[in-house]
Parts: structure tokens; sequence; C-alpha cells
């Protein structure tokens, strides 16, 4: 049984209540509008960015694709697939969590982190390629032989988006880390299991970002 | 009145620092923004000492520049946006609203302790070289000039997290956390106010992240996006700027609307005219604040569409906030004015926020904006918006709820003498400023043609005059606290819920959760003789 | 009510001012209008009904759809109007007349560079016929400032990524001042300009004459004039004060430390050198933003300024 379980069942105060809520429908209802809020900041967030990058790539229209031709299309189909995996696995995960499954609410959780981890390691791989190939950010750049000038800027922009999706990555990683050790300690149960829910709609989030990133930077023709 | 209550029930730092309770995070918020108003207004005498002569009078052009960028950066971030919201909102929004506290409070700790390292960012900017980009960071001059830029940047950075999480603790908790029987036109209109503001922080500050962070990766790595060397488009940055700091200027005076709709009612000792239309004209300004961004740039070479588009749009906006001006007048009507220094402040407020927008109109309208754009006119216009409106609202509400906060009433002679000298100087300080601008002085001037020092000196004059005031103020309120505690529960006679817990209240707000059954400015009618003599019993 | 148009803003230079005025007199109207109406009604209804004031009250109103409806009609008319107005003048700002004089402007920091027609190049100083279009196309070396002429009611951001462009007309002759109003870094509030307005055969002459400035002015006075006018004090001070560039006080004969270690004397063809090709040698400890004034001084002038540098002990 969760801890909260047997909390209830010697009929004590909820275990995971918060005194200014007067129950866990409420603050589950409430925590669940923060996260949905906080998401919509993260929109905005890579939205900016994603303008930025439309425009650059208005203005830079050969320089772009150019610069495009060095990526590896199937590391980044790879790697879409990888995350929209992870994304089904977090979903499993949740619906574990709400039938009150602790087994396999464990071992979607595990799943998860381990295809997140899966996607950070391709990515180290496709960057240490392109720091090998001169490919650097900004000032850095060193690659020769461009057939256009400007792939620098390509450049600038594939690492801040994919770097900045990767630290979204990572923190969701430790997100989904701690909440493998409450799952092992019984703290979730059908009554008290929104960490996992929210958590699950940020890692739905970060998939989606990539699933645009992919063909913006990937699939230009 | 004495008793246990959220000041004295729990004692030490410890019991400060990590506390969760709204009213000591809204306190501690209150102190810092102060602070930070402390620090930009010293800045601001000091730059307007300097604008006595037409050339060198107490500093160099490179410390006079930074001084009027930090001074901007610090009254913008550090005071203006989180100070109506983060200080008095945070202690008054769950009581408002009968709840125990917000949403998150462990979020809320977490607002203020990246407010507070943000603030120590941008000021720690002053011994590491200091920023002269103006507050509003222009390119190719900002992404290739000296100075501590990039610690500036990340600091904005930082401080945009604090305002995101204290507008997503704000929404959720109207939606969740109102008392029985509250529903939303019961609610009042503080509340309507804030949790406009927390939309647009929600939605424009995440813009001013990636701009600053775009900005940020520029100067370190040489990422081009907006220096044409590196194949970029300055005017893209302004365009990202503004996309945020326009919408920030309503999160800098919705709040401030929000408490003159408290202030009026009760002072007036009878419903507000047209609730519905207020609670429903700031979300619409919410809403369309973000679709007027250019006229900050008519002159930036964008293109003849794209203004006019702006301007039409910056016109719609002005109706919403002129019909709330209408409505706060029309409540006065057939009311029982009580001139204390809350309903002081609150008609200060009007007079000068009408000021404001309506010079607004100026700068909005294509033609003449070619002439006044970047001239004092502009510098005029958003003063008598921003001080004239935003800070005086502050000052009402603060004198409003100071009571409720800390359990004192402060001296009403020494605030009105205050007041006095605070519109005097306040205005003196700013009118010679539009004239100024219309004669053609540019704003960010070091130097100045000797044709403008009468009004400079003018200027500078009203400034002495408005500091004093300010200096009373904070003498008087500082002084009433080392009072007894003697405010009585409800000392204005307002009907909303603070008013119905003890002053200062409980750390659990109310004894038991009130339950709603009517409209918070629903006051009993005034009695049959005493409608006569105008006297509430 | 002229007066207070004249109080309120510059003398009126060119056509666009005697367009623009009138709106904003409009505007200035309608803002006294309001705030007396607001603060009269707030006055009066403070004292009115002041509390313990014996006055009958009633049940006070809380809504009143007819008069909702006037305060949002009439003000949203009110601004269509100002909107409308505003548009036009705006866009006769924006498309100059087929048969305008161009003239080139750069912006550099500290100063205004003009480029005319027949390849004659000034600085801080411009000179245009009146009643007759000029057209200028402008552009940045640096970072961003603005070309803006109180006196025409015209402003236009100036870009290092590519050209804008103002126009004006100017009505009658005289001289007024440039200004520049977009921050661009120390010596911003001294980036200024003259335009001078002339005749049209004054114009003609002056511009065959290669724009000569200072005619019959010994040479170290002239020198002073052009230091000034070309914004050479924006960078060099004379009193020893450290600026973007060397202070000029003692500079002649001396010494000078080169940034690649170099030891040279500030001799007269040191000096040349410096003003014409800046780059050439950099003196340590500075940085290399000086432009160059190479086709922008007469010989003339530069013996001037080479006089005039001597003098500063």
């Amino acid at each position: 049984m969760s801890k909260s379980e047997v909390a209830l069942e010697h009929g004590a105060h909820e275990p995971f209540l918060q005194h200014h809520f007067h129950d866990l429908e409420q603050q589950g209802e409430a925590s669940k509008i923060g996260m949905w809020l906080f998401l919509v900041t993260e929109i905005l967030l890579f939205g900016g960015l994603f303008v930025g990058y439309g425009i650059m790539r208005m203005l830079h229209a050969e320089a772009f694709h150019q610069g495009h031709l060095h990526l590896d299309r199937t590391l980044g189909a790879l790697n879409t697939v990888v995350l929209l995996v992870s994304s089904f696995t977090m979903a499993m995960a949740v619906h574990s969590a709400r039938t009150g499954d602790r087994k396999r609410l464990i071992v979607f959780l595990a799943a998860t982190l381990a295809f997140a981890g899966v996607f950070l390691g391709v990515k180290y791989f496709e960057y240490s390629h392109k720091f090998h190939e001169g490919l650097l950010p900004g000032k850095y750049y060193r690659h020769t032989g461009d057939a256009v000038p400007g792939v620098a800027a390509f450049f600038g922009f594939y690492f801040v988006m994919t770097g900045l999706h990767g630290l979204h990555v990572l923190a969701g990683m430790i997100a989904i880390g701690w909440l493998l050790r409450r799952a092992v300690r019984g703290d979730f149960s059908p009554s008290y299991y929104s960490p996992v829910d929210l958590t699950g709609l940020y890692w739905h989030l970060v998939d989606m970002i990539w699933i645009y990133l992919f063909p913006l930077l990937y699939l230009i023709s | 009145m004495t008793g246990a209550n959220y000041l004295t029930e729990q004692r030490g730092l410890r019991s400060w620092l990590f506390t969760l309770d709204h009213k000591r995070i809204g306190v501690m918020y209150l102190w810092s923004t102060l602070l930070a108003f402390f620090l930009g207004g010293v800045l601001a005498m000091l730059i307007r000492l300097e604008l006595l002569t037409p050339t060198r009078t107490l500093m160099d052009a490179d410390t006079y520049n930074k001084a009027f960028t930090l001074h901007g950066a610090i009254m913008i971030f550090l005071f203006i946006i989180p100070s109506i919201p983060a200080a008095l909102g945070n202690f008054v929004l769950p009581l408002l609203l009968g709840a125990r506290d917000v949403a998150f409070p462990r979020l809320n700790l977490a607002s203020y302790y990246l407010y507070v390292a943000g603030a120590l960012m941008a000021l720690a900017s002053m011994i590491t070289g200091g920023i002269d980009t103006g507050w509003t960071f222009y390119t190719p001059y900002s992404t290739s000039t000296g100075g501590a830029v990039n610690l500036v940047t990340l600091a904005v950075f930082v401080l945009g997290f604090s305002s995101i999480f204290t507008g997503v603790n704000f929404i959720a908790t109207t939606h969740k956390l109102r008392a029985p029987g509250m529903n939303w036109f019961r609610m009042p209109l503080f509340v309507w106010g804030i949790y406009a503001t927390a939309i647009i922080q929600i939605l424009a500050t995440p813009v001013l992240g990636i701009t600053v962070l775009l900005l940020f990766l520029e100067r370190v790595f040489g990422v081009g996006i907006f220096d044409p060397k590196l194949g970029g488009d300055p005017v893209l940055f302004q365009h990202f700027f503004w996309f945020y700091s326009h919408p920030a200027v309503y999160i800098m005076i919705l709040p401030g609307m929000a408490i003159i709709s408290e202030v009026i009612p009760v002072f007036s000792r009878r419903p507000i005219f047209g609730y519905r239309a207020i609670a429903f004209s700031s979300v619409a300004i919410a809403a369309v604040s973000f679709l007027v961004w250019g006229h900050h740039m008519y002159v930036s070479g964008q293109s003849v569409l794209a203004s006019a588009l702006f301007s039409f749009l910056t016109f719609l906006v002005a109706i919403p906030s002129a019909v709330k001006v209408f409505n706060w007048v029309a409540t006065m009507y057939k009311g029982s004015i009580w001139l204390q220094a809350p309903m002081i402040y609150a008609i200060m407020f009007l007079l000068l926020f009408a000021i404001g927008g309506l010079t607004g109109l100026f700068l909005g309208s294509l033609a003449v904006d070619v002439h006044l754009h970047d001239t004092y006119f502009v510098v005029a216009h958003f003063h008598y918006v921003m001080m004239g409106g935003t800070f005086i609202a502050f000052l009402a509400g603060l004198h409003y709820w100071w009571p409720k906060m800390f359990g004192r009433m402060y001296s009403e002679r020494w605030s009105r003498i205050a007041a006095a000298l605070v519109f005097v100087g306040f205005n003196a300080t700013f009118l010679a400023q539009f004239v100024m601008g219309s004669r053609g002085m540019p704003r960010r001037y070091y130097n100045y043609l000797p044709e403008f020092q009468a009004l400079h000196v003018v200027s500078t004059v009203g400034s002495w005059i408005l500091a004093l005031g300010l200096l009373i103020t904070a003498g008087y309120l500082l002084a009433s606290l080392r009072k007894r505690p003697d405010a009585p529960a409800n000392p204005w006679g307002g009907m909303t819920l603070e008013w119905q817990t003890s002053s200062p209240p409980p750390t659990h707000n109310f004894a038991a959760v009130p339950v709603v059954d009517r409209g918070p400015y629903d006051f009993p009618p005034l009695e049959a003789e005493e409608e006569l003599a105008g006297r509430p019993a | 009510m002229s007066w207070l148009r004249d109080l309120l803003v510059p003398p009126q230079g060119s056509t666009f001012a005697h367009e623009v005025d009138p709106l904003f007199m409009f505007l200035v109207g309608l803002t006294g209008f309001f705030f007396l109406l607001i603060a009269g009604l707030t006055g009066w209804f403070i004292l009115r009904y002041r509390r313990g004031s014996r006055v009958r009250r009633g049940v006070a109103p809380t809504h009143n759809t007819a008069l909702e409806l006037l305060w949002s009609l009439i003000p949203l008319a009110l601004v269509v109007v100002i909107f409308f107005w505003g548009v036009q003048g705006y866009i006769s700002a924006a498309v100059p007349p087929a048969d305008a004089l161009e003239i080139k402007v750069i912006g550099k920091r500290w100063l205004w560079e003009f480029q005319y027609p027949n390849g004659l190049r000034t600085v801080n100083e411009m000179r245009v016929p009146v009643n007759k279009p000029i057209k200028l196309v402008m552009i940045s070396e640096d970072v961003i400032h603005s070309f803006y002429v109180p006196g025409f009611r015209i402003k236009q951001d100036v870009l290092p990524s590519r050209y804008t462009q103002l126009w004006f007309e100017a009505t009658q002759p005289g001289v007024h001042s440039v200004l520049c109003a977009e921050y661009c870094g120390r010596s911003h509030s001294d980036m200024l300009a003259t335009i001078h307005v002339v005749s049209q055969e004054e114009y003609q002459q002056w511009l065959e004459a290669g724009g000569a400035v200072g005619e019959g002015l010994p040479l170290s006075e002239l020198g002073r004039l052009v230091y000034e006018r070309y914004g050479c004090d924006a960078c060099h001070s004379l009193d020893g004060t450290r600026l973007e560039g060397p202070s000029l006080r003692g500079v002649f004969g001396k010494p000078v430390l080169l940034a690649d270690g170099q030891r040279v004397i500030a001799d007269e063809n040191y000096l040349r050198e410096s003003i014409l090709n800046p780059q050439a040698k950099i003196v340590a400890g500075y940085q290399p933003v000086m432009p160059t004034f190479q086709g922008l001084l007469s010989e003339r002038e530069i013996n001037a300024l080479i006089e005039f540098i001597k003098e500063q002990k």
C-alpha cells in the first residue's frame, strides 16, 4: 500500500494535502492550472525563438539550406521516434499512477528516463561530430569550404534551439528521476498522483517542441 | 488591536526567510521594492542635478549615461513591475478572496528569492563597469559595447521568472481559492485587475526572456541575430523587445487601476459605477496591449502600413482606459466623500493619470510622434502614467492597507502635508518636460542647448519638492510602526473580506472560512435622516 | 492661439511643420478640455457630496446605459479622427516628391557627414536651397542614430544595416539644429549639426565653391572652428581629459607611444596622417575607432587644424 493510502486507512490527515486547500481534488486542480500556465510561458519562450529563426532563415535562405546539409537526418529522425516513444511511456506512467499500479508506474517512469537518456546520448554524438568539423556557434565557427557565406548564422540557431531544448530535456529527466524515487517510496495513489500527471504534461510539451524543431532544422528544402 | 497575528506568532530571522505565509512574503517584497525605489530615486536626483546646467555640472558623460540607464532599469524591473502585485497583491489577494493563502506558497517564496537574486545581479553591475545602453538595450550598441551588459541581461532573465511565477500563482489562486458564494462578479475589482495583469505576465515575459537570452548569446558567442555585422537585423531586436515591453506597461498600470477601483467606492461609501465595464475593460486592455508594440517604432524604419496598423490599435486601447476614468468619477456622484489619505492619493491618480493618458494620444498619432519621439515629451508622458499613475496608486493602496498590514494608523495630518508636496513637486518636475520635449529637447542627453536651461532648472527644483514629500511620507509611515498597535479591524468601513479579520490578521487569515452572499461594494443604504446629513452611522 | 503654439513648438521651418502643428494644437486643446472636465467634475463632486454635506443623495446609480454608450462612442469617434489626421501627415512625410534634391547622410560616432550630388562632402553643416524638396538618404557606419530637425518636425532613425530616408521642404531662410535622437554612446548629446537654408543662388555658389567655411579667418582661428564644427571635440579634449581619443593638450612635438610599441614624434606629418589615415598609427591604450577625414577637409583646413593643435599647451 502507498504511504497516502496507509495514512487514510488510519484516519490520519492527508500527508500531501497543503493546509490552504480543503481537499486533494482542489489542490490537484489548482496545480494543474499552474502547470498549464507554465507550459504557456514555455510555448512563448520557444515561440519567440522560432520567430527569430524564421526571420533569419528568410534573410539567409541559401546559407540555411547549406547549413542543414551537415545535419544527419537519420539521427534526427531516430531522436524524434525516441521522444515520441518516451511520451507514450510517460502517458502509461500517468495511467499506472491513476489506477494505483505501483509496479508498472516504476517501470514506465524508468523507461521514460531511459529513452530521454538515449535522446541526449544521440545529441552528444551529433554535437561532438559538429565540433570536430569546426561547426561551432557564432564566433567559434571554424568550418571552411562553405558554398555560401553566412552558414555560421544557421549553426548559431541550431545550437541555441537544440541546446535550449536539450536543457529542458535534462530538467525533465531530473523531475522524472525525482518521481521515480517518490514512486518507489510509495507516495502515490489514485487519490494523489498529480506530480506524475503534471510532469507528464511538461514532458509532452518537451516532445512537441522537438516535433517542430526537427523539420525546421533537419528538413529544409 | 493586540493579540497574536502573522507578525508575532513566530519570531526570528529563520521564520521570515523560510516563511510560506503570503503576508510575510508580501511584506518582504514591500521593503525590497521600496529599497529599490529609494535607489532609483537617488539616481533620479543625481540626474536632475547634472541637468541644472547645459554642460558638465557634477559628473562626466559616461557616468551620466550609466546613471540614467540604471535609474530606468531599477525603477522598471525592481520597483514598478513587482511593487503592487508582489508587495500589496501578495498580502491582500487571499484575504480579498476569503482564502488562507495563495495556491502555491512555495512557488511564492521562490518568486521572492528570484527577485532578490536578480536584483543583486543588477546592482552588482554598478561595480563591474555599469551599463550605459539605456534600459531598452537597443542593438547594435548593446551587442558591441563594453561594460556589464552580460550581467544585467542575465539579471533581467532571472527577474522575468520571478514575475512569471507570481502571475501563475495569482491566476490559479483566483480560479480555485475563492470563498464559497464568491462568484466572478462578486470579486473585488482589485482581483480582476491583478488577474488581467497576471495574464500579461505569463504571455509577455517569456518573450523578454528569449530576447535577453539571445542578446546575451550574441555578445558571448557571436550568434548573429541582431548585429548587422553578423548578418542580423537591429530592428528585429526592437520588435522582440517591445513585444514584451509594451504589454509590460500594462503590467504596471492595471494593478494601479485595480487599487483605485477599491479605494474610491469605500471612500465614497457607495457601489462602484459600472462594475462589469471596469472588470471587462481590464481584460480587454490586457488583450489589446499585445497588438500595439510598434508604436514605439514609428521612425525605426518599419513600413508605413505597419505603423498605421499599430497607430490605429493604439488608439483603440485608449478607450477602455478612458471609460474607467469616467466610471471612477461617476462613482463619486451622490456618494459620501471622505477625504482620508487613500482617497487623496486616489484623486491625485485621477488627475495625473488623465494627463498621462491624454498625452499618450500625441504619441500614438503618427505625424505628431515623428516630432516627439525620443524627446522629453515621451519622458514626461511615461512619468505621468508610471509615477503619477502607478506610483501614486501604490501610495493609495499602501495607505489603504497599511493599518491591515501593520496594525497601526499613521498621522493623517502629515500625510496631507506630504501629499501636497508630492503633487506640487511632481507637476513642477514633469510638466516642464512636456514643453521641453515639444520644443525639441531629445532624451538621454548629457549636454543640451542653452535655450532649454530655464525649463531644466524648473524641473530640477520640482524634483527637490517631490523628494521632500516622499521623505516625509517615509517618515510618518515608519514612525507609525513604533506605536503600539491601534488599528481597528475595519478603520475605513470597507465591505471586502480583508476587513472582516483583525488588523493585522492572524497567520491563517480567518478564524472560519467566510461565506459570501453579497457584492464587494454593497454598502448598507444611508439611513433616511443621515442621508440628509450625508453622514453614515 | 498662435502664442500658445509658439510657446510649445519651435518656429515652423518646413512645409511639414505647417501640416503637423494644427494636429498638435488640436491635441493640446483636447487634452486641456478633457482634463478640465475630469478635474472639474471631480472637484465639484468632492465639494458637493463631501461627508457631512447636507444634500439629498437618494440611491446612487451604478449603471446608465445611455451615458456609458455616450462616453465610449464619443472618445472612439475622436480617436478615429485623430488617427486619420495623423496617418495623412505621416504618409506625406514618407513619400518624397519626384524632383527632390538628394543628399546622402552618413551618421558615425559622433558626427554627421553630408554628401552632395556633385561629390562635395561636408561635416556637421548642411546647406540647402529654400522652397525646394530635399531628400535625405541615410545610413550609419556603426550603431543606430536618428536624424532629428525640430524646426522641420522631422525625424528618422539612421541604421547600420540599410538605407532609410527622410524629406523636407524648407519654407524660409534660416538656421536649424540637427540633433541625434537615438542614444549612441558617450557623446550622443554632442552629435549636433546645422542646416543652413539659403536662396537657390547662394546654395549654387556655395556648392561650386567647394563648401568652404571660414574664408578670411586667421589660420588658428579657422583651426578652432574646424575642431568644433567637424566633431573633433567629441573625442579629443583640449584640457587633458581622456576621452575616446588622446587629448590635444601639449601633444605637438612630443613623443607618442604607439600600440605596436613604436615611438614617434607628433610633428606636422604625424598630425596630418592621423587626420587623413587614422588607422595607420594607433596610440597605445586607445581603440582604432577614429573615422577618416580624407576628402572632407581642404588643404587650408588641414593646415588650420595643425596650427590650432600646435597652440594647445
